[in-house]
């Protein structure tokens, strides 16, 4: 259950997003996760609120994009995707693949309430 | 206060959604800021100072993992005994508790520091770091990290070295690499353990066993040993020793190595391919040329149980 140490960072991210930015609350979070990460989206929805329990995250919505896995081929060039436990071509069967996709841990993009009390004290 | 009309938008904040400014404002009214940043970003700067530390000194980090109980300690101690002199290596155990781990290691003259986790299933690399502060690396070649018995949550943590080495016992099942994908897809080397008991065993293939490591699109070199035995030993210090001069060269060109998988597009390789065990430097893009599916025409894989060892480049297929 390293999902907890993963919100944490986390959360310590959006803290300084929203620092950099005016310091508004983080309302909502995109994050990008692929099944090659180590990561699963479910137990980070369960860790999120404990990690971000009094901090500028708290009550944010998670939303997590499942990157899909994703091989290119090196023989016939398709782009297919792969399960994380036969990582082959969907096309020739091949091996000799390069992994496009599906191990992305990432924090994409961060929406900020402009109305909170921090950002009007700013003016 | 609404999100519709604008009067959130202060003179203190317009600045950033403003066109041109630095964010933009959503429908409901809020900022919206990209980011693009890897979750465990922080851990990933410190992992990037760990590994600064070792390459100003010419040190080879090596993170071993595998479930609890495959002999990580055990390989440790004939590692060590092996490699002759214990000033050439340092260790930093992790477990959730006791000392245990650290003073088997002391006990072959070798500086240890033990981590003890508490609940974390993993080492991350700031506890690394601190460990790091606790020992004299003067003179050492070798650092060798035992993360936490675990074969999920420490392939997630870049803790600044150069190779992972992933341990699978041969008492644990060979379809372990199909059922922990990130685990092995993470090894720069998988390494057969206790294969003495093969012998004993009738559902354990070795063979499959680096059939599922292939699946999982890894051209890491596999090796087999037996350390409590003494086999199999010659081959694995063979390989580290390959892996240290290979360190060097990359040191002198001012390069560095990340472990397989870790931070893909960011791992940086020797300079120099014709050196020895820099054969090992994996393409970028994993291109794996081996031929898995039809037997044994590539050099990982086979056996060596009896410690005979012949002079072999693991990872010379890539």
């Amino acid at each position: 259950m390293h999902e907890l140490s993963v919100c944490q960072a986390l959360v310590a991210q959006l803290e300084s997003v929203s620092a950099a930015n005016g310091g508004g609350a983080v309302a909502l979070v995109h994050l990008r996760i692929g099944p090659l990460s180590g990561v699963e989206a479910s137990l980070l929805e369960r860790a999120f609120p404990v990690a971000a329990a009094g901090t500028v995250a708290a009550g944010a919505e998670l939303r997590i994009l499942a990157a899909p896995v994703v091989v290119q081929c090196k023989d016939c060039g398709a782009q297919t995707e792969a399960r994380p436990n036969r990582m082959l071509c969907g096309s020739c069967g091949g091996f000799r693949v390069r992994t496009v996709s599906g191990d992305e841990m990432m924090l994409e993009s961060v929406e900020l309430d402009l109305a909170s009390p921090a950002i009007a004290g700013i003016g | 206060m609404c999100d519709t009309c604008g009067c959130n938008i202060t003179d203190g904040n317009r600045f950033l959604v403003s066109p041109g400014g630095r964010l933009e404002q959503t429908a409901d009214g809020r900022a919206a800021v990209t980011v693009l940043k890897g979750l465990l970003d922080e851990n990933d700067h410190q992992a990037m100072h760990n590994r600064a530390h070792f390459d100003a000194r010419g040190i080879l980090a090596v993170n071993l993992m595998s479930s609890p109980g495959a002999g990580k300690t055990a390989l440790l101690e004939a590692t060590i005994d092996a490699l002759g002199d214990p000033s050439r290596i340092v260790v930093i155990e992790g477990d959730l508790e006791t000392e245990n781990d650290a003073a088997r290691i002391r006990a072959k003259g070798v500086a240890a520091v033990q981590i003890a986790t508490g609940s974390a299933c993993h080492l991350d690399a700031h506890m690394v770091h601190e460990a790091l502060h606790r020992l004299d690396l003067e003179g050492v070649d070798l650092v060798f990290i035992e993360n936490v018995g675990n074969l999920v949550c420490p392939a997630s943590f870049d803790l600044g070295q150069h190779l992972n080495v992933t341990l699978l016992s041969v008492t644990e099942g060979d379809d372990k690499p199909a059922k922990y994908p990130v685990m092995f897809r993470a090894a720069d080397l998988m390494l057969l353990t206790k294969t003495d008991l093969l012998a004993v065993l009738d559902d354990f293939d070795p063979v499959k066993a680096e059939q599922a490591l292939r699946l999982v699109g890894s051209a890491a070199p596999v090796l087999h040993a037996a350390p409590r035995k003494g086999r199999g030993i010659a081959d694995w210090v063979a390989w580290i020793e390959g892996e240290l001069l290979a360190q060097r060269e990359r040191v002198r060109a001012g390069a560095t190595r990340r472990p397989t998988v870790q931070g893909e597009g960011a791992r940086l390789h020797a300079a120099d391919p014709k050196h020895g065990a820099a054969g090992h430097v994996h393409t970028h893009d994993h291109d794996h040329d081996h031929h898995h599916h039809h037997g044994h025409d590539h050099d990982h894989g086979h056996h060596h149980d009896d410690g005979h060892g012949h002079e072999r480049r693991p990872g010379g297929d890539s």
